[in-house]
């Protein structure tokens, strides 16, 4: 499996002191769609934005399609594609004439006719951009970085503040791209994005890589393949902890604000046992649910905290 | 790798690049065509460009050109205080005064007179003393009151039987050349190449770095010389309309004399222009807010306004300050401009005022450059 972009080892300090990235290692392999997930301030940005070469790394090395920033800069900006997370673009260029004058800087571009065309920017091609509402200028932005014709596509946070049909076409977009065989880094804070688009993906925190895998794998290793969340009167204050952790297919326990949630491999053999213990110990249920483990239980059981708690 | 067909671009055009590559479809300048054309177009929908570097300076000419206008010497207004004797020396002065600068006097209570005459209205009061004489009220500051002052004793002196030791004559000349207009439209224009300059390179880069387009440019493989070597170019493209705009009006609206070749002044803008976009690239090198660039430029610009000459000849400083004031490359070039349009003189007799635009212009640049913040 042909691996496109690569870092090792990879830190950076910023002013001598507040450590972003700590450490990291990373390998993207061709025409797969690698998320990085991430509360905000684990260093998502930071780590993108060293790959992308706009920012230099204090140590360790990023290789990327066999290159190097420092001896194949120009090679290089040819062939990415890049969406930073928050661009202004020129509000008084029309889209049309926006996405020229992007295609000017390359040397193999795509006609922005055709990426208009596949952004579904065609009825707004002549509109400037200040007029443009946040889904549409955030597809521009995307556009901006597919006009170069690239083979890697980065993303930031692309879907950040967008309504869900805005985040839906996005999500088709990058689909689209990774069906022409390119290949996709995003930086994303919402685990339902990670869940659908990424193939693998990479859970960072304090600029550190907590776990990385496939979304199912990931799921499937911390969490089982089902939550189990109930509440007990009278509150037993973790007491029972132990006692959760001993019932059957229970692979972790997590409990919050009085409601304990456990991750379990087959609920229908966890539940019966689950309620004959509290009858048995005069308890009593107010509250049972099951549903299906996602990407933020597994962040919940790596860090104890939630995704978007910052 | 998968290797692919070669991109057909017209068809499947955001096809991941195959290899081996086709000839590109854009060349060597094809960034900086496109950064240039999205800048003029940029600039041209930007009402307050328009109107601050086209239409300002023509309203500011206009207006000052109405104002300070050449005009004959209007009437003297002189007061005579209420007196016995000041009906008398009132009708001397309304009757005898030379034409056509003719003197207008007015009799009027002490107070009225000396409160009026504060107020502007007339330049002289005329107090008519006791034992026959005539007293002089005016203000040395004030030319016209002075130069009252002049015409009245002369023409009081002559209505009461004054020889002329040496008989006179006199000519008028108001030619296009000396007159305030002339003065004032190579000064304004020097004045607009800098606020042009110093806003739109200046202003233009930091609001471009603060709302990080400069970095998303250079994610692409847009040359940082391009993109400098776009927006100089813009520049001189307004330049040229500038000094064409403001040229044409004064000579169209005030009849103006250029003595110069176009070529010359065309010259001495590009040099000033690109003067002041080196020193708005200087200041714009590391602000990150376009408030800080904002204050800045401010702070560049005002000395040249206040010394450089553009509304009245910077002459009129002290001696001691004029070295530092012909340093300035706003002196220089309203120098050059003034030496050019009026005076017509030949561009290799402004040598050393080319040179301090040149290095003020260089040094700034080179300086940009090694502190420039890019992203």
């Amino acid at each position: 499996m042909d691996v496109v972009v690569r870092c090792r080892n990879l830190f950076k300090t910023y002013d001598g002191k507040v450590e972003a990235v700590c450490g990291l290692d990373l390998e993207i392999r061709i025409g797969e769609c690698f998320g990085l997930l991430g509360p905000n301030g684990a260093g998502k940005t930071t780590t993108i934005e060293i790959l992308e070469g706009l920012l230099p790394p204090t140590s360790g090395e990023v290789e990327i399609l066999g290159r190097n920033w420092g001896a194949h800069q120009r090679e290089l900006r040819e062939l990415l594609g890049i969406s930073l997370q928050e661009t202004r673009l020129s509000e008084k260029l029309t889209v049309r004439e926006t996405l020229k004058l992007f295609s000017s800087f390359y040397q193999f571009p795509s006609s922005p006719q055709a990426v208009m065309e596949e952004m579904a920017l065609m009825e707004k091609a002549d509109t400037w951009v200040g007029k443009l509402s946040g889904g549409q200028r955030q597809r521009l932005a995307v556009a901006a970085a597919l006009v170069g014709n690239p083979r890697i596509l980065f993303l930031d946070e692309p879907t950040t503040g967008l309504d869900p049909q805005s985040r839906r076409q996005l999500w088709d977009i990058v689909r689209q791209f990774q069906k022409r065989g390119g290949t996709v880094l995003l930086t994303t804070h919402y685990m339902d994005e990670a869940e659908r688009l990424c193939d693998r993906l990479a859970i960072i925190d304090h600029g550190k890589i907590i776990t990385e895998g496939t979304p199912a794998e990931l799921i499937k290793r911390y969490c089982g393949q089902n939550m189990v969340e109930f509440a007990v009167t009278p509150a037993i204050d973790g007491g029972g902890r132990e006692l959760w952790q001993s019932l059957p297919g229970v692979e972790a326990v997590h409990e919050e604000d009085g409601l304990t949630s456990l991750s379990v491999r087959e609920a229908h053999q966890t539940i019966p046992a689950l309620l004959e213990a509290v009858e048995e110990r005069g308890w009593r249920l107010v509250h049972l649910t099951t549903r299906q483990a996602s990407l933020e239980d597994v962040f919940v059981h790596l860090t104890g905290r939630h995704l978007r708690e910052e | 790798m998968k290797v692919e067909e070669q991109p057909d671009l017209t068809s499947a055009p955001v096809t991941p690049p195959a290899s081996p590559r086709p000839a590109p479809t854009n060349g060597r300048w094809a960034g900086y065509r496109g950064l240039l054309t999205a800048r003029m177009k940029e600039l041209w929908r930007e009402p307050e460009v328009v109107f601050w570097v086209f239409v300002f300076p023509l309203l500011l000419a206009f207006g000052l050109g109405i104002a300070f206008r050449d005009k004959p010497v209007g009437v003297t207004n002189v007061a005579v205080v209420a007196s016995p004797g000041a009906q008398r020396t009132a009708g001397w002065l309304n009757k005898i005064s030379p034409r056509p600068a003719a003197i207008h006097a007015d009799v009027l209570p002490q107070a009225e007179a000396f409160n009026r005459f504060r107020l502007g209205k007339y330049a002289l009061v005329i107090i008519p003393q006791a034992e026959g004489g005539l007293r002089y009220r005016y203000d040395p500051a004030r030319p016209e009151s002075v130069l009252a002052r002049a015409q009245v004793d002369d023409a009081l002196q002559a209505a009461a039987g004054r020889k002329e030791v040496i008989p006179t004559s006199s000519e008028t000349a108001v030619e296009p050349g000396s007159r305030y207009i002339d003065f004032l439209i190579p000064g304004l224009l020097g004045m607009n190449l800098m606020n042009s300059g110093m806003w739109g390179i200046g202003f233009a880069l930091v609001d471009m770095r603060q709302r990080k387009l400069l970095k998303r440019f250079l994610a692409t493989p847009m040359r940082r010389g391009d993109f400098l070597l776009a927006l100089s170019s813009s520049r001189l493209v307004l330049m040229l309309i500038e000094v064409v705009l403001l040229l044409g009006f004064g000579v169209l609206v005030f009849h103006m004399r250029v003595l110069g070749s176009l070529v010359s002044i065309l010259f001495i803008g590009t040099v000033g222009a690109l003067s002041f976009g080196g020193l708005g690239l200087l200041t714009a090198s590391r602000a990150e807010k376009i408030e800080t660039v904002s204050g800045l430029i401010n702070v560049v610009m005002l000395p040249m306004w206040v010394f450089s000459g553009v509304f009245f000849s910077y002459e009129r400083f002290p001696a001691m300050m004029l070295p530092f004031i012909k340093a300035l490359p706003l002196t220089a070039l309203n120098d050059a401009l003034r030496a050019t349009i009026l005076e017509g003189a030949p561009l290799a007799t402004q040598g050393t005022r080319l040179a301090i635009m040149a290095v003020w212009g260089g040094v700034s640049f080179l300086l940009a450059l090694r502190w420039f913040k890019w992203i």
